[in-house]
């Protein structure tokens, strides 16, 4: 059996804004073993942003416990969760948020100033996550506001993927991207996937969660489905490519 | 986070938006500028009145005569009593130990003429040693002499000045017979220039030997000023009390403020011009500084909107792994670095603006080496003041709140 590498239990996030408490995430308890592609789905408002803020280690549980890699990370202070994000967690934003006047090779190294890699590995591990990521090797010098956006997405992925994360965080990556672009994205996402990387995309749109091989269905801040994604989905997911 | 990355990453911060950079630095550069500018200003003005007095010559008290007190409430003015006499000088020079040079002077303004052309100068009635204790030196023929001062000579030493008005520039003045108030004097000698202006200048003086002065021209034998040197620096002080102590004594006077002279300690004399000037250097600084104040509040406020602008980047870099303090270093080392390079730019301005502002003749502008390098520490500690406070506020927004910003 293959180890957990998230292992959420009883995840509850409540925002108190003066009198007024609003409970977000009510005691979710999920897992996700290392290798998977898993779709956490739900509409706006139903509390996926924030399980993603969590499970990103962006913000910290109100109660509950989460374990990332192995060790806890529920308690940690500001600077700690920084450390985490920065070598397990690799992320994709739906703005792609690139630095716009610097050049791609620059944005996909960004990362690497906070991991104090030297200077003289950077380059090779950027070509290599720019390989894997798909970009246009023509592109590798070109400033990202030049970029289109299936290329901007492109970089973010090879930026997400320079730490050699354990997870990629995927929020919803292809939002801004037209449909065809967006398949390609997520194509790249499956590819990355049977490397044997970790895989998690949140999104509210169902056809984007059905490339993946598990969705969690969330809804007013619990999980109502948990699922292998079936024959079914994987059909009328070729009917609609076709 | 490395030295080098942070480096890089200011200057594309900073040279991604050149003409906001340049403005906001332009602030600093006029501030450190002025520093350097109005401070030289204000040093250059010390040297210059410093100079000034030395060349009235070194450790001296400069005794004169008090009012003239006639019958009634009538004062005559400082210097206008006649209390004064060789006898007092000669007195001096034998009781008080601590001095080492007495010279009595009687001076007065005078019309001068030669042949067709005519000045009026102050004709200084004096003693040889006159030239010693005064720095008074002789480019051409010599100083009164003690022959010609017994024997009432009617012979005179004429300043530059003097000769550049009498006889006209280069002509050499010599053995030429002058008139002071119609009596012929002949001139023996002709001063060096010695520049400055006004009292101190001996460059518009004639001087003739005491007793010729006293007795062809003011017609009595009093003296309008004693000129003591002391025998040191450190006994300067004793000695203008020993004076004080024996003229009030010679004059009869046991009420120190009723004194009938006064005297002057060249040393007194020059802390309390350099008071003033020090007075003016630093109210030259503190204008300046109140641009450079000006500046850095620029500083502050383009880091400020900086921040706004950056907060999804600042988001971003969190969320891969940046921590609070590579957040805030960034942003501070932005700021430190536009003073920086601004203050740099401003000590060299400064520093020409000085040299040229001297060159005119107007002013000197002196720039010391302490004045840039408190420049350059006070344009640092600028943009580390002015900087704290953005960058804290950058390194202290939350990572979802960052990236949530529109």
């Amino acid at each position: 059996m293959k180890k957990n590498i998230i292992e959420c239990k009883d995840i509850t996030k409540t925002y108190i804004n003066g009198d007024i408490s609003t409970t977000v995430l009510n005691k979710v308890t999920f897992s996700i073993e290392e290798g998977e592609f898993v779709a956490i789905v739900g509409p706006s408002g139903s509390g996926k942003s924030t399980l993603m803020h969590i499970v990103g280690a962006l913000d910290s549980p109100t109660s509950g416990q989460y374990r990332l890699d192995g060790s806890d990370v529920s308690r940690l202070s500001e600077d700690e969760l920084a450390e985490v994000r920065g070598t397990k967690i690799g992320f994709v934003f739906q703005s792609f948020n690139l630095l716009p006047r610097a050049t791609v090779m620059r944005n996909v190294q960004l990362p690497l100033l906070y991991a104090n890699v030297p200077v003289e590995k950077r380059d090779s591990l950027a070509l290599k996550v720019l390989e894997s990521a798909g970009m246009d090797k023509e592109r590798y010098y070109n400033r990202s506001n030049q970029l289109s956006g299936g290329q901007m997405q492109r970089v973010a992925i090879a930026r997400a993927l320079i730490n050699n994360p354990s997870i990629i965080l995927a929020d919803e990556p292809t939002g801004n991207l037209d449909q065809k672009t967006g398949r390609v994205v997520l194509e790249t996402f499956q590819k990355l996937n049977n490397e044997g990387k970790t895989v998690i995309l949140i999104t509210h749109d169902q056809y984007v969660a059905e490339h993946a091989n598990r969705i969690i269905q969330i809804r007013d801040g619990e999980i109502t489905e948990d699922a292998k994604t079936t024959r079914k989905h994987l059909r009328a997911l070729e009917g609609r490519v076709g | 986070m490395k030295i080098h990355d942070l480096m890089s990453e200011t200057y594309s911060a900073l040279s991604g938006n050149k003409a906001r950079s340049g403005l906001t630095m332009l602030g600093i550069v006029i501030g450190i500028s002025s520093v350097i500018v109005l401070v030289g200003v204000g040093q250059g003005a010390t040297a210059s009145i410093t100079s000034n007095l030395s060349n009235l010559g070194s450790n001296l008290l400069m005794i004169s005569p008090g009012a003239s007190r006639n019958a009634g409430p009538v004062s005559g003015g400082a210097g206008s009593a006649t209390t004064l006499t060789q006898a007092d000088a000669e007195a001096i020079k034998q009781n008080v130990s601590d001095v080492s040079v007495v010279v009595a002077e009687l001076s007065k303004r005078y019309q001068v003429t030669y042949k067709g052309n005519n000045t009026n100068v102050s004709v200084v009635g004096t003693e040889p040693s006159y030239a010693n204790i005064r720095n008074v030196s002789v480019d051409n023929g010599s100083f009164i002499t003690d022959q010609q001062q017994k024997e009432y000579s009617k012979v005179a030493v004429i300043g530059p000045t003097v000769r550049d008005d009498l006889f006209g520039a280069d002509v050499d003045p010599i053995g030429q017979v002058i008139k002071i108030n119609k009596i012929q004097f002949k001139v023996v000698g002709l001063t060096v220039a010695k520049g400055g202006s006004g009292m101190s200048s001996s460059d518009n003086s004639i001087f003739v030997p005491l007793g010729s002065a006293q007795r062809f021209l003011a017609g009595r034998t009093s003296i309008s000023e004693i000129d003591a040197q002391a025998t040191s620096a450190n006994t300067l002080s004793a000695a203008q009390q020993e004076v004080t102590d024996l003229l009030l004594s010679r004059h009869k006077i046991s009420d120190s403020t009723l004194a009938d002279f006064s005297v002057m300690n060249q040393a007194d004399l020059v802390s309390s011009l350099s008071s003033v000037t020090t007075t003016l250097t630093i109210l030259l600084g503190a204008i300046a500084g109140i641009s450079l104040l000006v500046g850095g509040i620029g500083i502050m406020n383009m880091m400020l909107t900086t921040v706004t602008e950056r907060t999804r980047e600042i988001g971003l870099r969190k969320a891969i792994g940046a921590k609070s303090r590579d957040i805030s270093m960034q942003f501070l080392t932005e700021a430190v670095m536009l003073t920086f390079i601004g203050g740099f730019i401003g000590i060299i301005l400064g520093w020409t603006a000085a040299i040229i502002i001297t060159k005119t003749g107007l002013v000197t502008s002196k720039v010391t080496w302490q004045s840039v390098v408190l420049a350059f520490s006070v344009s640092a500690l600028v943009g580390i003041i002015f900087g704290y406070y953005p960058a804290r506020r950058a390194s202290s927004l939350k990572p979802i709140d960052a990236l949530k910003y529109e």
